[in-house]
């Protein structure tokens, strides 16, 4: 047994007093010694999310996030679309906490306006990816038949197209270099792209959790008992699939704000006036060696971002979800 | 086996033409014109716009448009750019690089990710555990550009171990870095996947058989518990290779490589729309096959599957 | 039979152990418990049992008892953690095996003592053909060759009565019946030639004809081999014809040990009286079933005094003080309960 990791997965017994206590599984235990009161799945799943740090502080950034996104003026007093010029590239000071950026912009000031964008287009993309991919996904689930395969097929050919790929041809096509669009329009079109894009995902989700709850018992009961199909979709099979569609909502969120700064990044995506990591990041692409700064802040505020979304949503889901117990 | 594959590719056919039309529509026949920006500030020339439309059928409607491309698709033929180039040729030295870039990735991310998550499979909840937790989570949340001028910027401009950008041979040394980045998320989403698989595997019954059988460890881990576990990952790579070449924009951007993402992001800037969806419809098939390749591979690890 | 033997050399109990024996297999006192966030759970509470070379002794218990527990800590496939063993020995020819490296353990897995299990498709391992696994114990176990070690896999399928050896070697777990699979499943406990066999539910999941078939199997193999056979089991039908002994557990105690015929005669133990009362019978027809009252006790939380005193008809203001220990009565058996004697000596 020279393998130590081999060598822990059924461990030989021995009858000294073990030290460690608890370990998190149930898996080997005869019935009667497991957890005797019935505890439903949320209330496990709460009290295991209750102890885990990474849980707590994911929530606490995202809460901060969403503050900063709806009262920036709460934590700058900069001025983040307007500069001048005789600060270009000012080093971080008391005034300017990350200095200034090349058009002699607050890049605190800027980083802090930044969340609005960035946060506003990466939610209401989840919420336009939830409510198409899931009611999608539900119609194809519950009726079955042939509407299904019309909608597995028209989502297989959304799902062919490479994400970045097919976000940059609808981008160019409708928010190219040559048209002039208004903020709230290149806005809906970021967010039109990333639902196009990322429907079918949901849709199959939703679609495959519908199917293992359709034919359950409960519902057949429900049915039987003259239950009609909006009833039944809304009072027993959706409480019965939000779960797994939450958690991924959660973790969409985050690889989203990374996909409207990857957008912007690479100049389809917002542009300025509007402020948003993504465009702060590309504009400081060319004065990396000169003032690395002005990279450095919206880079870590992004990575910040994504981060506590999808430690949140992954947190969430290791608490769900009993085998990993 | 063969009728189920007969099925398949059957299938594959109504998808491959939804998405290249799809593309092909975005492309071409969104109502502006084509051609706008095309001649850099002034309007494009009458006689110059008469040719090109000429060429490129574009006074069909799109439908016809569409098969005609889709006709001289059929016979191996990608059409010519607008200055005449033939788009054949562009592909044809792309793709290899893309390729190449593409398996180099796909080998990190396997020998990574899977080390990663056999080790943290087996002995969860350690410090090991942890630091994999911790860094496949932040791997996930990096966007590709962030990793790859984070890890140029590094090794290429800081410590000067590598040069910042792939010079045009390509050679391996030159494409670990880029690879490294290309791969990193799916890299982390291999970790986890193998890590959960091991971890629900190491107590089935089979391998408390296998130990009860009174075989070694190192076979019960590696045969038994391996062999079981590594399906659902293998999968994953497959189509990973297919989703990495769609993905490489941004990586062959940073690091330079004349690969076919810098060609299409080229050609959607300069508006070569014919390149474009030629580009694109080399991607949706290798994606579409890899998967298609996928399935069969998954009947040949897993014997209760069988298809009919 | 090869490196194992070494304890012979070895006087027995001289590792400390305390008495010497000629037995084959014994489980002395032992202890375990499982730890989780709820809570400790004593799930074996000083279990003593033994068996010799050609007898079968069968383990009796609901399901909860140990039964399993105590098998899987004899074989040293307890997930460890949440399983701890706290006390006792298990001793194969005279020598702890609790205290022996990791590797001699390894050894005496699948030589020494095999096992067989419950759920014949889910202890098979689903992606290799039954015959790799056969095989699998001659060529890593014994260093044959390939060729070598299918031939004497499908052997020992032809033992096993799996017609059709030859073709069956390149079937997977899947592609056989539950009968067939299980008989399979004893081709590979009994490739090394063990001394002893522990059969785990070995027909629980099965059709009641096929039961029937396999459980004469296994009774045939194991006089032909002289081994001796632990059966673990819940269903005292399946039993009275093949085993020796009987050890009836309950609560992580041995409650009563006895012959076959003693035991089914004169129960003494009112656990045992209510389990044997509990079966249907022919001539009773019509009438409600009779079950034992009650549940089994909570593993985190057993009652003081004798475990079984809740359920048990007879009990005594004594039976909720003291534990009663598992004391001789007459030649050969053994009770757990304060009223042993009144018991076996009514009527």
């Amino acid at each position: 047994m020279s393998d130590p990791s081999a060598a822990s997965i059924v461990s030989t017994p021995r009858p000294e007093q073990p030290t460690q206590i608890g370990a998190p599984t149930n898996a080997g235990l005869p019935e009667s010694a497991r957890n005797e009161k019935p505890r439903g799945l949320l209330g496990d799943a709460w009290r295991d999310l209750r102890r885990k740090p990474l849980f707590w502080i994911s929530s606490a950034l995202i809460l901060l996030f969403i503050v900063m996104a709806a009262f920036p003026s709460l934590f700058t007093s900069g001025d983040a679309v307007n500069g001048s010029l005789e600060n270009s590239l000012g080093k971080p000071s008391a005034h300017a906490l990350f200095g200034y950026d090349v058009q002699g912009r607050d890049v605190f000031a800027r980083t802090i306006y930044g969340a609005r964008a960035s946060i506003l287009v990466a939610l209401l993309s989840v919420a336009g990816t939830m409510l198409v991919g899931g009611v999608m996904g539900v119609i194809s689930g519950y009726r079955g038949g042939w509407v299904d395969s019309l909608l597995s097929r028209v989502a297989d050919v959304f799902f062919g197209l490479p994400f970045v790929l097919g976000a940059i041809v609808i981008l160019t096509t409708f928010n190219g270099s040559g048209s002039n669009n208004s903020k709230t329009k290149i806005m809906g079109l970021v967010i039109a792209s990333l639902v196009i894009l990322s429907w079918p995902v949901v849709m199959r989700l939703m679609r495959s959790s519908v199917l293992a709850t359709r034919e359950a018992d409960y519902i057949v009961a429900a049915r039987a008992l003259g239950a009609g199909t909006g009833r039944i979709i809304l009072k027993h099979l959706l409480p019965n699939c939000l779960a797994p569609l939450l958690v991924y909502s959660t973790i969409m969120v985050g690889s989203f704000i990374g996909a409207e700064a990857t957008l912007s990044f690479l100049g389809v995506g917002l542009k300025s006036p509007v402020v948003s990591w993504g465009i702060m990041i590309s504009e400081a692409q060319n004065y990396l060696r000169v003032a690395p700064n002005l990279l450095f802040f919206p880079a870590a505020f992004l990575v910040a971002a994504v981060l506590s979304f999808v430690m949140l949503g992954e947190a969430v889901r290791e608490a769900l979800d009993p085998k990993l117990r | 086996m063969g009728r189920y594959l007969v099925r398949r590719l059957l299938q594959l056919v109504p998808v491959f033409i939804g998405t290249t039309f799809l593309i092909y529509w975005l492309v071409w026949a969104v109502p502006g014109d084509p051609f706008a920006g095309k001649c850099g500030e002034r309007r494009c020339p009458p006689e110059y716009v008469a040719a090109l439309t000429e060429k490129y059928h574009l006074n069909e409607n799109v439908f016809v448009q569409y098969t005609i491309y889709m006709k001289s698709l059929l016979q191996g033929d990608f059409g010519t750019t607008y200055s005449g180039r033939s788009i054949n040729d562009i592909i044809a030295t792309a793709y290899p690089n893309t390729l190449k870039l593409a398996v180099v990735a796909l080998a990190i991310e396997a020998i990574i990710g899977l080390t990663a998550g056999v080790l943290t499979g087996l002995r969860r909840n350690g410090f090991l555990d942890n630091l994999v937790l911790v860094s496949s989570l932040f791997l996930i949340a990096l966007p590709v550009f962030v990793v790859g001028f984070v890890l140029q910027w590094t090794f290429g401009v800081q410590w000067k171990i590598v040069t910042p950008t792939v010079s045009s041979e390509m050679p391996f040394s030159e494409l670990l870095i880029p690879g490294f980045v290309l791969g990193s998320a799916s890299m982390a989403y291999i970790a986890r996947v193998s890590r959960t698989s091991i971890a629900e595997n190491r107590r089935a019954d089979y391998v408390r058989t296998a130990i009860a059988k009174g075989l070694p460890m190192r076979r019960v881990v590696g045969v038994h518990l391996l062999r079981n576990s590594l399906i659902p990952v293998v999968t994953l790579l497959g189509t990973d290779l297919g989703a990495l070449m769609g993905g490489a924009i941004v990586t062959e951007g940073i690091f330079g490589i004349n690969g076919i993402g810098r060609q299409v992001y080229r050609s959607i800037v300069t508006k070569e729309s014919a390149t474009v969806v030629s580009i694109v419809v080399v991607l949706v098939l290798v994606y579409l096959l890899m998967n298609l390749l996928v399935d069969l591979l998954y009947a040949a690890l897993d014997p209760r599957i069988r298809y009919e | 039979m090869s490196d194992i033997l070494v304890s012979e050399q070895s006087a027995p109990g001289a590792d400390g152990s305390g008495r010497p024996s000629g037995r084959l297999l014994e489980v002395d006192d032992l202890r375990v418990e499982f730890r989780t966030r709820d809570g400790v759970a004593k799930v074996i509470n000083g279990v003593t049992y033994h068996v010799d070379a050609g007898e079968t002794l069968a383990v009796l218990g609901e399901s909860g008892s140990g039964k399993s527990v105590t098998a899987q800590t004899i074989m040293g496939i307890l997930d460890m953690p949440p399983g701890f063993v706290t006390g006792g020995q298990v001793r194969f020819h005279g020598r702890d095996m609790l205290t022996m490296s990791a590797e001699e353990r390894r050894r005496i897995r699948g030589e020494g003592i095999a096992m067989i299990f419950q759920d014949s498709l889910s202890a098979l391992n689903p992606v290799f053909t039954v015959g790799f696994q056969i095989a699998e114990q001659f060529r890593i176990r014994r260093g044959m060759g390939r060729a070598d070690a299918k031939k004497r896999a499908i052997e020992m399928l032809d033992q096993v009565k799996i017609p059709n050896a030859k073709g069956r070697f390149s079937n997977y777990p899947h592609q056989f019946s539950g009968g067939m699979r299980q008989r399979a499943m004893i081709a590979m406990s009994l490739a090394l030639d063990p001394e002893v066999l522990i059969a785990d539910e070995p027909t629980t999941a099965l059709d009641v004809t096929v039961q029937a078939q396999i459980m004469d199997l296994l009774g045939e193999l194991q006089r032909e081999r002289q081994m001796g056979m632990i059966l673990i089991t819940h269903d005292l039908g399946v039993v009275a014809d093949v085993a020796d002994r009987i050890a009836v557990m309950y609560a992580g105690r041995i409650v009563e040990e006895a012959d076959v015929y003693d035991l089914y005669a004169k129960p003494a133990h009112p656990y045992t009286l209510g389990l044997l009362d509990s079966i249907p019978r022919m001539d009773e027809k019509g009438q409600e079933l009779r079950t034992i009252k009650g549940l089994p006790p909570n593993l985190m939380n057993i009652p003081p005094g004798c475990p079984f005193n809740p359920r048990c008809p007879m009990a005594q203001p004594v039976c909720r003080e003291k534990v009663p220990p598992l004391l001789q009565i007459g030649s050969g058996r053994a009770s757990a309960c304060h009223f042993a004697e009144e018991l076996v000596n009514r009527d």
